[in-house]
């Protein structure tokens, strides 16, 4: 039986075993203020996020055959027409523009507690807000809209963000498709100054396998946000005969003329020109190897 | 009493990375190549150098990249270091080497990155391709690696350099899907005055396999 200076020492030493194991324990997870302006960082595909891609190069996208149908029918023409002049991409289009972000918190005005994160838009994004107060998704009836509908939960200091309700659109600034069934998942971490973020878009109708992208931000109060918000828009006339719906700017199967453009250019072979969920993985450098060259 | 005290302080500072781990990095993984694809996939061309912030000085000697003088020289795995590794299209093998050592192998390349963890300083060794790396968990669940002492290289395989004095930071962090898919996203920023005007900051991904069916060891290739 224990006398009671070793039961004193005993309970001492537990006690201090608890604290430390408290102080010292990892990790002690907390979330963390979005809030603010952040700075994009172009060190990743400079050329596609800012001036834009080439007409045809769905390098890295896992488009499937009706996806890859539908971006080689796209003419850039098409944007000319008043009822596809104030659209506006795809929420994926965070992760893949050339902007910064302006995020804002919306406050419960009775209790205080944050609701919703506000994504700021740019000229061609619509802003979009993070609901995080646990409402659901709406009916799959709902109408659609070009920021869709979004919930956030925090997940130790991760924001875990997902969207659905969004309208058909672009994936790539060049026409590749993203139907209006696609939902997104978007991981967001910060890093100190650095704020990541990491999605995933699933499109049962145009891809194969999830597309998934990466990027980051820096805290910069004195950021370029281009307008930092959706710009206001009114379509006019641009083809004098696109008022009849006489004229749809397209390119038929086979016809499209910028097809063989980055072989030419980059000497890549077409058929990874094209994309496809293969392309995406290491082992298809082999294929690279052996393609035909151009 | 203060002796059993300092033991228990002694005994749980000693507790290791493992034990401490927040996240489980172990496994297979595989990059999934959906960004700068025509920089990864394929050789980009002499002089290509979008996207990364580059100095004259950087430009001078990327502009003089010669394949096959690595390759005459040994020196095929300069584009395989440390600050370029993660973007390399390749498969990745994380095991704990020891309960304070995290062991990341790659397919491509064949190359071995060491993490230590709790100040646990390996011996002093010359300059590698994959440097010295000290490793801490963040509070945040993060893996924070730090790596310098390396051996100058090129961030692209097309003679874009990185000098000896260059480090990188880095932030692993590991997120589940809704289909319950694991993937490592790593916040990477590559220092060094010499050749970079700033950080060059990139994210990257892997996401998990469920073996090592497809681990495909080839070696470094200068092209």
């Amino acid at each position: 039986m224990l006398s009671p200076m070793n039961v004193m020492k005993t309970s001492f030493v537990s006690l201090c075993l608890c604290v430390f194991v408290i102080l010292t324990s990892v990790p002690a997870f907390a979330q963390f203020d979005l809030s603010g302006t952040w700075a994009s960082r172009s060190n990743q595909d400079e050329m596609e996020r800012g001036p834009g891609p080439d007409p045809v190069d769905y390098l890295g996208l896992p488009l499937n055959d009706d996806g890859r149908a539908k971006a080689l029918s796209f003419n850039y023409s098409m944007l000319s027409l008043p009822e596809y002049q104030c659209g506006y991409l795809s929420p994926f289009y965070i992760v893949l523009g050339p902007f910064g972000l302006r995020i804002s918190s919306e406050l419960d005005p009775v209790t205080g507690k944050i609701v919703a994160w506000k994504i700021g838009g740019w000229v061609d994004r619509d802003a979009m807000t993070v609901w995080v107060d646990g409402r659901p998704h709406p009916s799959p009836n709902a109408p659609h809209s070009y920021g869709g509908f979004t919930t956030g939960v925090w997940e130790g200091d991760t924001l875990t963000t997902y969207t659905t309700h969004m309208k058909a659109s672009m994936i790539r600034r060049n026409g590749a498709p993203v139907s209006d069934q696609a939902t997104m998942t978007m991981h967001i971490i910060r890093h100190g100054d650095l704020l990541t973020i990491r999605a995933l878009m699933e499109d049962p109708v145009y891809f194969s396998e999830p597309y998934v992208r990466s990027r980051i931000w820096t805290r910069d109060p004195a950021v370029n946000l281009a307008n930092g918000v959706s710009s206001p828009c009114e379509p006019i006339s641009e083809l004098p005969r696109a008022d009849t719906a006489a004229v749809i700017p397209h390119y038929l199967p086979g016809k499209n003329p910028f097809m063989n453009e980055l072989t030419q250019k980059h000497n890549i072979p077409v058929e990874a020109v094209l994309g496809g969920a293969e392309t995406m993985y290491p082992e298809y450098r082999a294929k690279l190897k052996q393609a035909k060259q151009p | 009493m203060i002796s059993s005290v300092v033991l228990a302080v002694v005994l749980l500072q000693a507790q290791s990375a493992k034990a401490r781990a927040p996240i489980d990095l172990t496994g297979y993984w595989v990059s999934v190549v959906t960004q700068d694809w025509r920089w990864r996939m394929v050789t980009p061309a002499k002089g290509d150098y979008e996207s990364v912030p580059i100095t004259l000085e950087a430009k001078k000697v990327g502009d003089a990249w010669d394949p096959a003088k690595d390759e005459a020289a040994g020196e095929q795995c300069k584009s395989y270091g440390a600050p370029a590794l993660m973007a390399v299209p390749t498969r990745l093998h994380i095991t704990w080497q020891d309960e304070n050592t995290l062991k990341v192998e790659t397919d491509a390349g064949m190359q071995t990155r060491i993490f230590h963890f709790n100040n646990s300083k390996p011996p002093d060794t010359a300059p590698s391709w994959q440097g010295t790396s000290m490793a801490e968990w963040e509070k945040s669940g993060s893996l924070k690696i730090v790596t310098t002492h390396l051996r100058p290289g090129y961030l692209r395989k097309n003679g874009v350099p990185y000098s000896a004095n260059a480090a990188l930071t880095e932030y692993w962090d590991l997120t589940t899907e809704r289909n319950r898919d694991q993937w490592i996203t790593i916040t990477s920023s590559v220092d060094d005055s010499q050749y970079l005007r700033q950080p060059w900051v990139t994210a990257l991904h892997f996401k998990k396999e469920a073996d090592g069916t497809r681990w495909d060891p080839m070696p470094c290739s200068a092209r």
